[in-house]
């Protein structure tokens, strides 16, 4: 066969330095994305959940947001805030909203009301009950939440390349594989970018594991019933 | 059980129970006078140590009356004394921790295991946690859960008799003087009710709490009470008194078709082989024998099935007593009602 090969592996051997360099800022700019919405999403879950009525308007608002193209939002936002991190992370925080705040709502929705019955009648305070009781049954469907936002943040951060090679973590080698009509490029920045997403829902499964033993437990073969 | 050896089973109760007042007690819901829930002017004490039972149909405000005296819910009017003092003059949180609380859907905590669910109160209450720990074996072994075997798992890893046990553990963890039970056996089958109830009873009788108990179970509610309110719709009190007195004297048409057209049956259940008069009797052969516990009401459909004119009624030593008859039985309902069962 003759022409040039799928990967050139001495391409991605002399450029090993760069690729992890990238791979870091793409993490940089997830977490970073993924941090500020979770904080966000957490306050709006938090109205939502208290007064009812106001969640409905909050979905629709995270549903609008979701629907404008990242391209057409990372390009609107270059005339307030030119080429900067700011421009970068606005869109990737956005659309985690719609991922996060449902999930997070349900996660509170789901605590058992005999269970809320029976701390408020044990002398819990608002606060203890909200800590002790609350949170920790929340965090199953919180953690689900989570997790379908670092992937899709993830996939996100490779669009923000448009913004310049200050940015987009491995998108950079995507779009300059497509400029060069280079495959080796693109497979590089793709499947990392894969890699990566697989990796940190890995690591959120994980971290339920953590936090919620109690939710892994269950009868053991041969355990008597009564 | 597997209490420790150095004599901490006894321990549990020992303080005791509080007496308990309804002094014209209502509460209104916005949709007005006899809305399900509400309730019109409860007055009844119930005296240290006892089980009072509020027993009635759904909506009669039973359940509404019961949390008013943990204020979950709060009375539009009257008041409620726990030892003489309105328990709305107490602050919330701490009013709670003084008051045990089961209710029917039991209400563990799932991520806690079963040893820090039953130390919550404790815990709350800032015990160290080696007191917490050493309470909470006691408790489970008082409840016929081995500590070493349960205290580790998770609510999802019990049976459903095994959890309410549990929560009543949970309930008696800071030696409350006074329980609130909301249908507390409802959830699981006959059978493990039935054996629930009885371990509940004997429990008791070592602890001698203070027991508002809700449920809406007629023959729950003469076995377990000590006194009987029975409620009707509106919240109203239609009748308080011993389950005996309920029986034998329903104050109204509404507590008489409440009891039961068998409530001639269910004094019956109240009563043992031991409270009764026996007659003299030959040598008899082959027919059936009673030990003192016997309820009557067993005794009697014993004596119908095997068709004999009587029994023998053994003493505690199971030597023959006397003869039972049907005759005698039938007319122990004109005597005066017995000590309680098992009192």
């Amino acid at each position: 066969m003759s022409g040039e090969p799928l990967v050139r592996w001495d391409w991605v051997g002399a450029h090993i330095g760069p690729i992890l360099d990238r791979l870091g800022q793409h993490l940089y700019l997830a977490v970073i994305a993924v941090s500020i919405g979770f904080a966000i999403s957490f306050g709006l879950a938090a109205v939502a959940i208290r007064r009812r009525r106001l969640y409905p308007l909050v979905t629709l608002i995270a549903t609008a947001v979701y629907t404008i193209p990242s391209y057409a939002l990372f390009a609107t936002l270059v005339v307030f805030s030119g080429l900067s991190i700011v421009t970068a992370e606005v869109p990737l925080v956005l659309y985690t909203f719609i991922l996060l705040v449902p999930n997070i709502v349900a996660g509170f929705d789901s605590v058992p009301q005999d269970v809320l019955d029976a701390a408020d009648g044990m002398g819990y305070t608002a606060g203890q009950r909200w800590w002790r009781v609350e949170l920790p049954l929340a965090v199953p469907l919180v953690v689900a939440g989570l997790r379908l936002a670092a992937v899709s943040t993830i996939g996100l951060v490779t669009v923000s390349a448009i913004l310049g090679d200050r940015f987009g973590g491995l998108g950079y080698y995507i779009l300059e594989g497509y400029h060069r009509t280079f495959p080796t490029e693109i497979l590089v920045g793709g499947l990392l970018s894969i890699a990566l997403a697989v990796a940190a829902d890995l690591g959120f499964v994980l971290l339920q594991r953590l936090l919620t033993p109690w939710a892994a437990a269950r009868l053991a073969p041969g355990v008597a019933v009564r | 059980m597997t209490v420790d050896a150095s004599g901490h089973a006894g321990a549990a109760g020992k303080a005791g129970g509080a007496s308990l007042e309804f002094r014209g007690v209502t509460k209104r819901y916005d949709s007005g006078v006899g809305a399900p829930g509400a309730v019109n002017d409860l007055s009844f004490q119930v005296p240290a140590g006892t089980i009072c039972v509020l027993v009635g149909p759904s909506g009669c405000g039973k359940t509404t009356s019961l949390k008013m005296v943990n204020r979950l819910i709060e009375p539009s009017a009257g008041e409620i004394l726990l030892d003489g003092v309105n328990v709305q003059s107490q602050p919330v949180t701490a009013l709670r921790r003084r008051i045990g609380y089961v209710i029917q859907q039991v209400g563990l905590f799932p991520h806690l295991t079963i040893g820090r669910n039953v130390a919550v109160v404790p815990g709350l209450e800032g015990w160290s946690s080696q007191r917490q720990r050493a309470r909470t074996q006691e408790l489970l072994g008082l409840v016929g859960l081995d500590p070493r075997r349960y205290e580790n798992r998770y609510p999802n890893q019990l049976s459903g008799g095994e959890r309410q046990r549990v929560g009543v553990a949970r309930a008696l963890a800071a030696d409350p003087p006074l329980m609130l039970m909301d249908e507390p056996f409802a959830a699981v089958d006959p059978i493990v009710r039935e054996r629930l109830q009885d371990e509940f009873l004997r429990l008791q009788r070592e602890l001698a709490k203070t027991i508002l108990f809700v449920t809406h179970d007629i023959d729950e509610a003469i076995k377990m009470g000590d006194l009987i309110a029975v409620m009707q719709e509106g919240g109203r009190l239609a009748q308080f008194g011993p389950p005996d007195e309920i029986l034998a004297h329903p104050s109204s048409e509404f507590v008489a078709r409440f009891v039961g057209e068998d409530r001639g049956l269910k004094r019956l259940s109240l009563r043992t082989v031991a409270d009764l008069r026996v007659e003299k009797m030959g040598r008899p052969v082959g027919l059936p024998r009673f030990t003192p516990g016997t309820k009557l009401r067993d005794a009697l459909a014993i004596l119908l099935v095997a068709d004999t004119r009587g029994g023998i009624a053994l003493d505690e030593g199971g030597r023959p007593r006397g003869l039972v008859t049907v005759d005698a039985i039938a007319s122990s309902l004109t005597d005066d009602p017995p000590a309680r069962v098992g009192a």
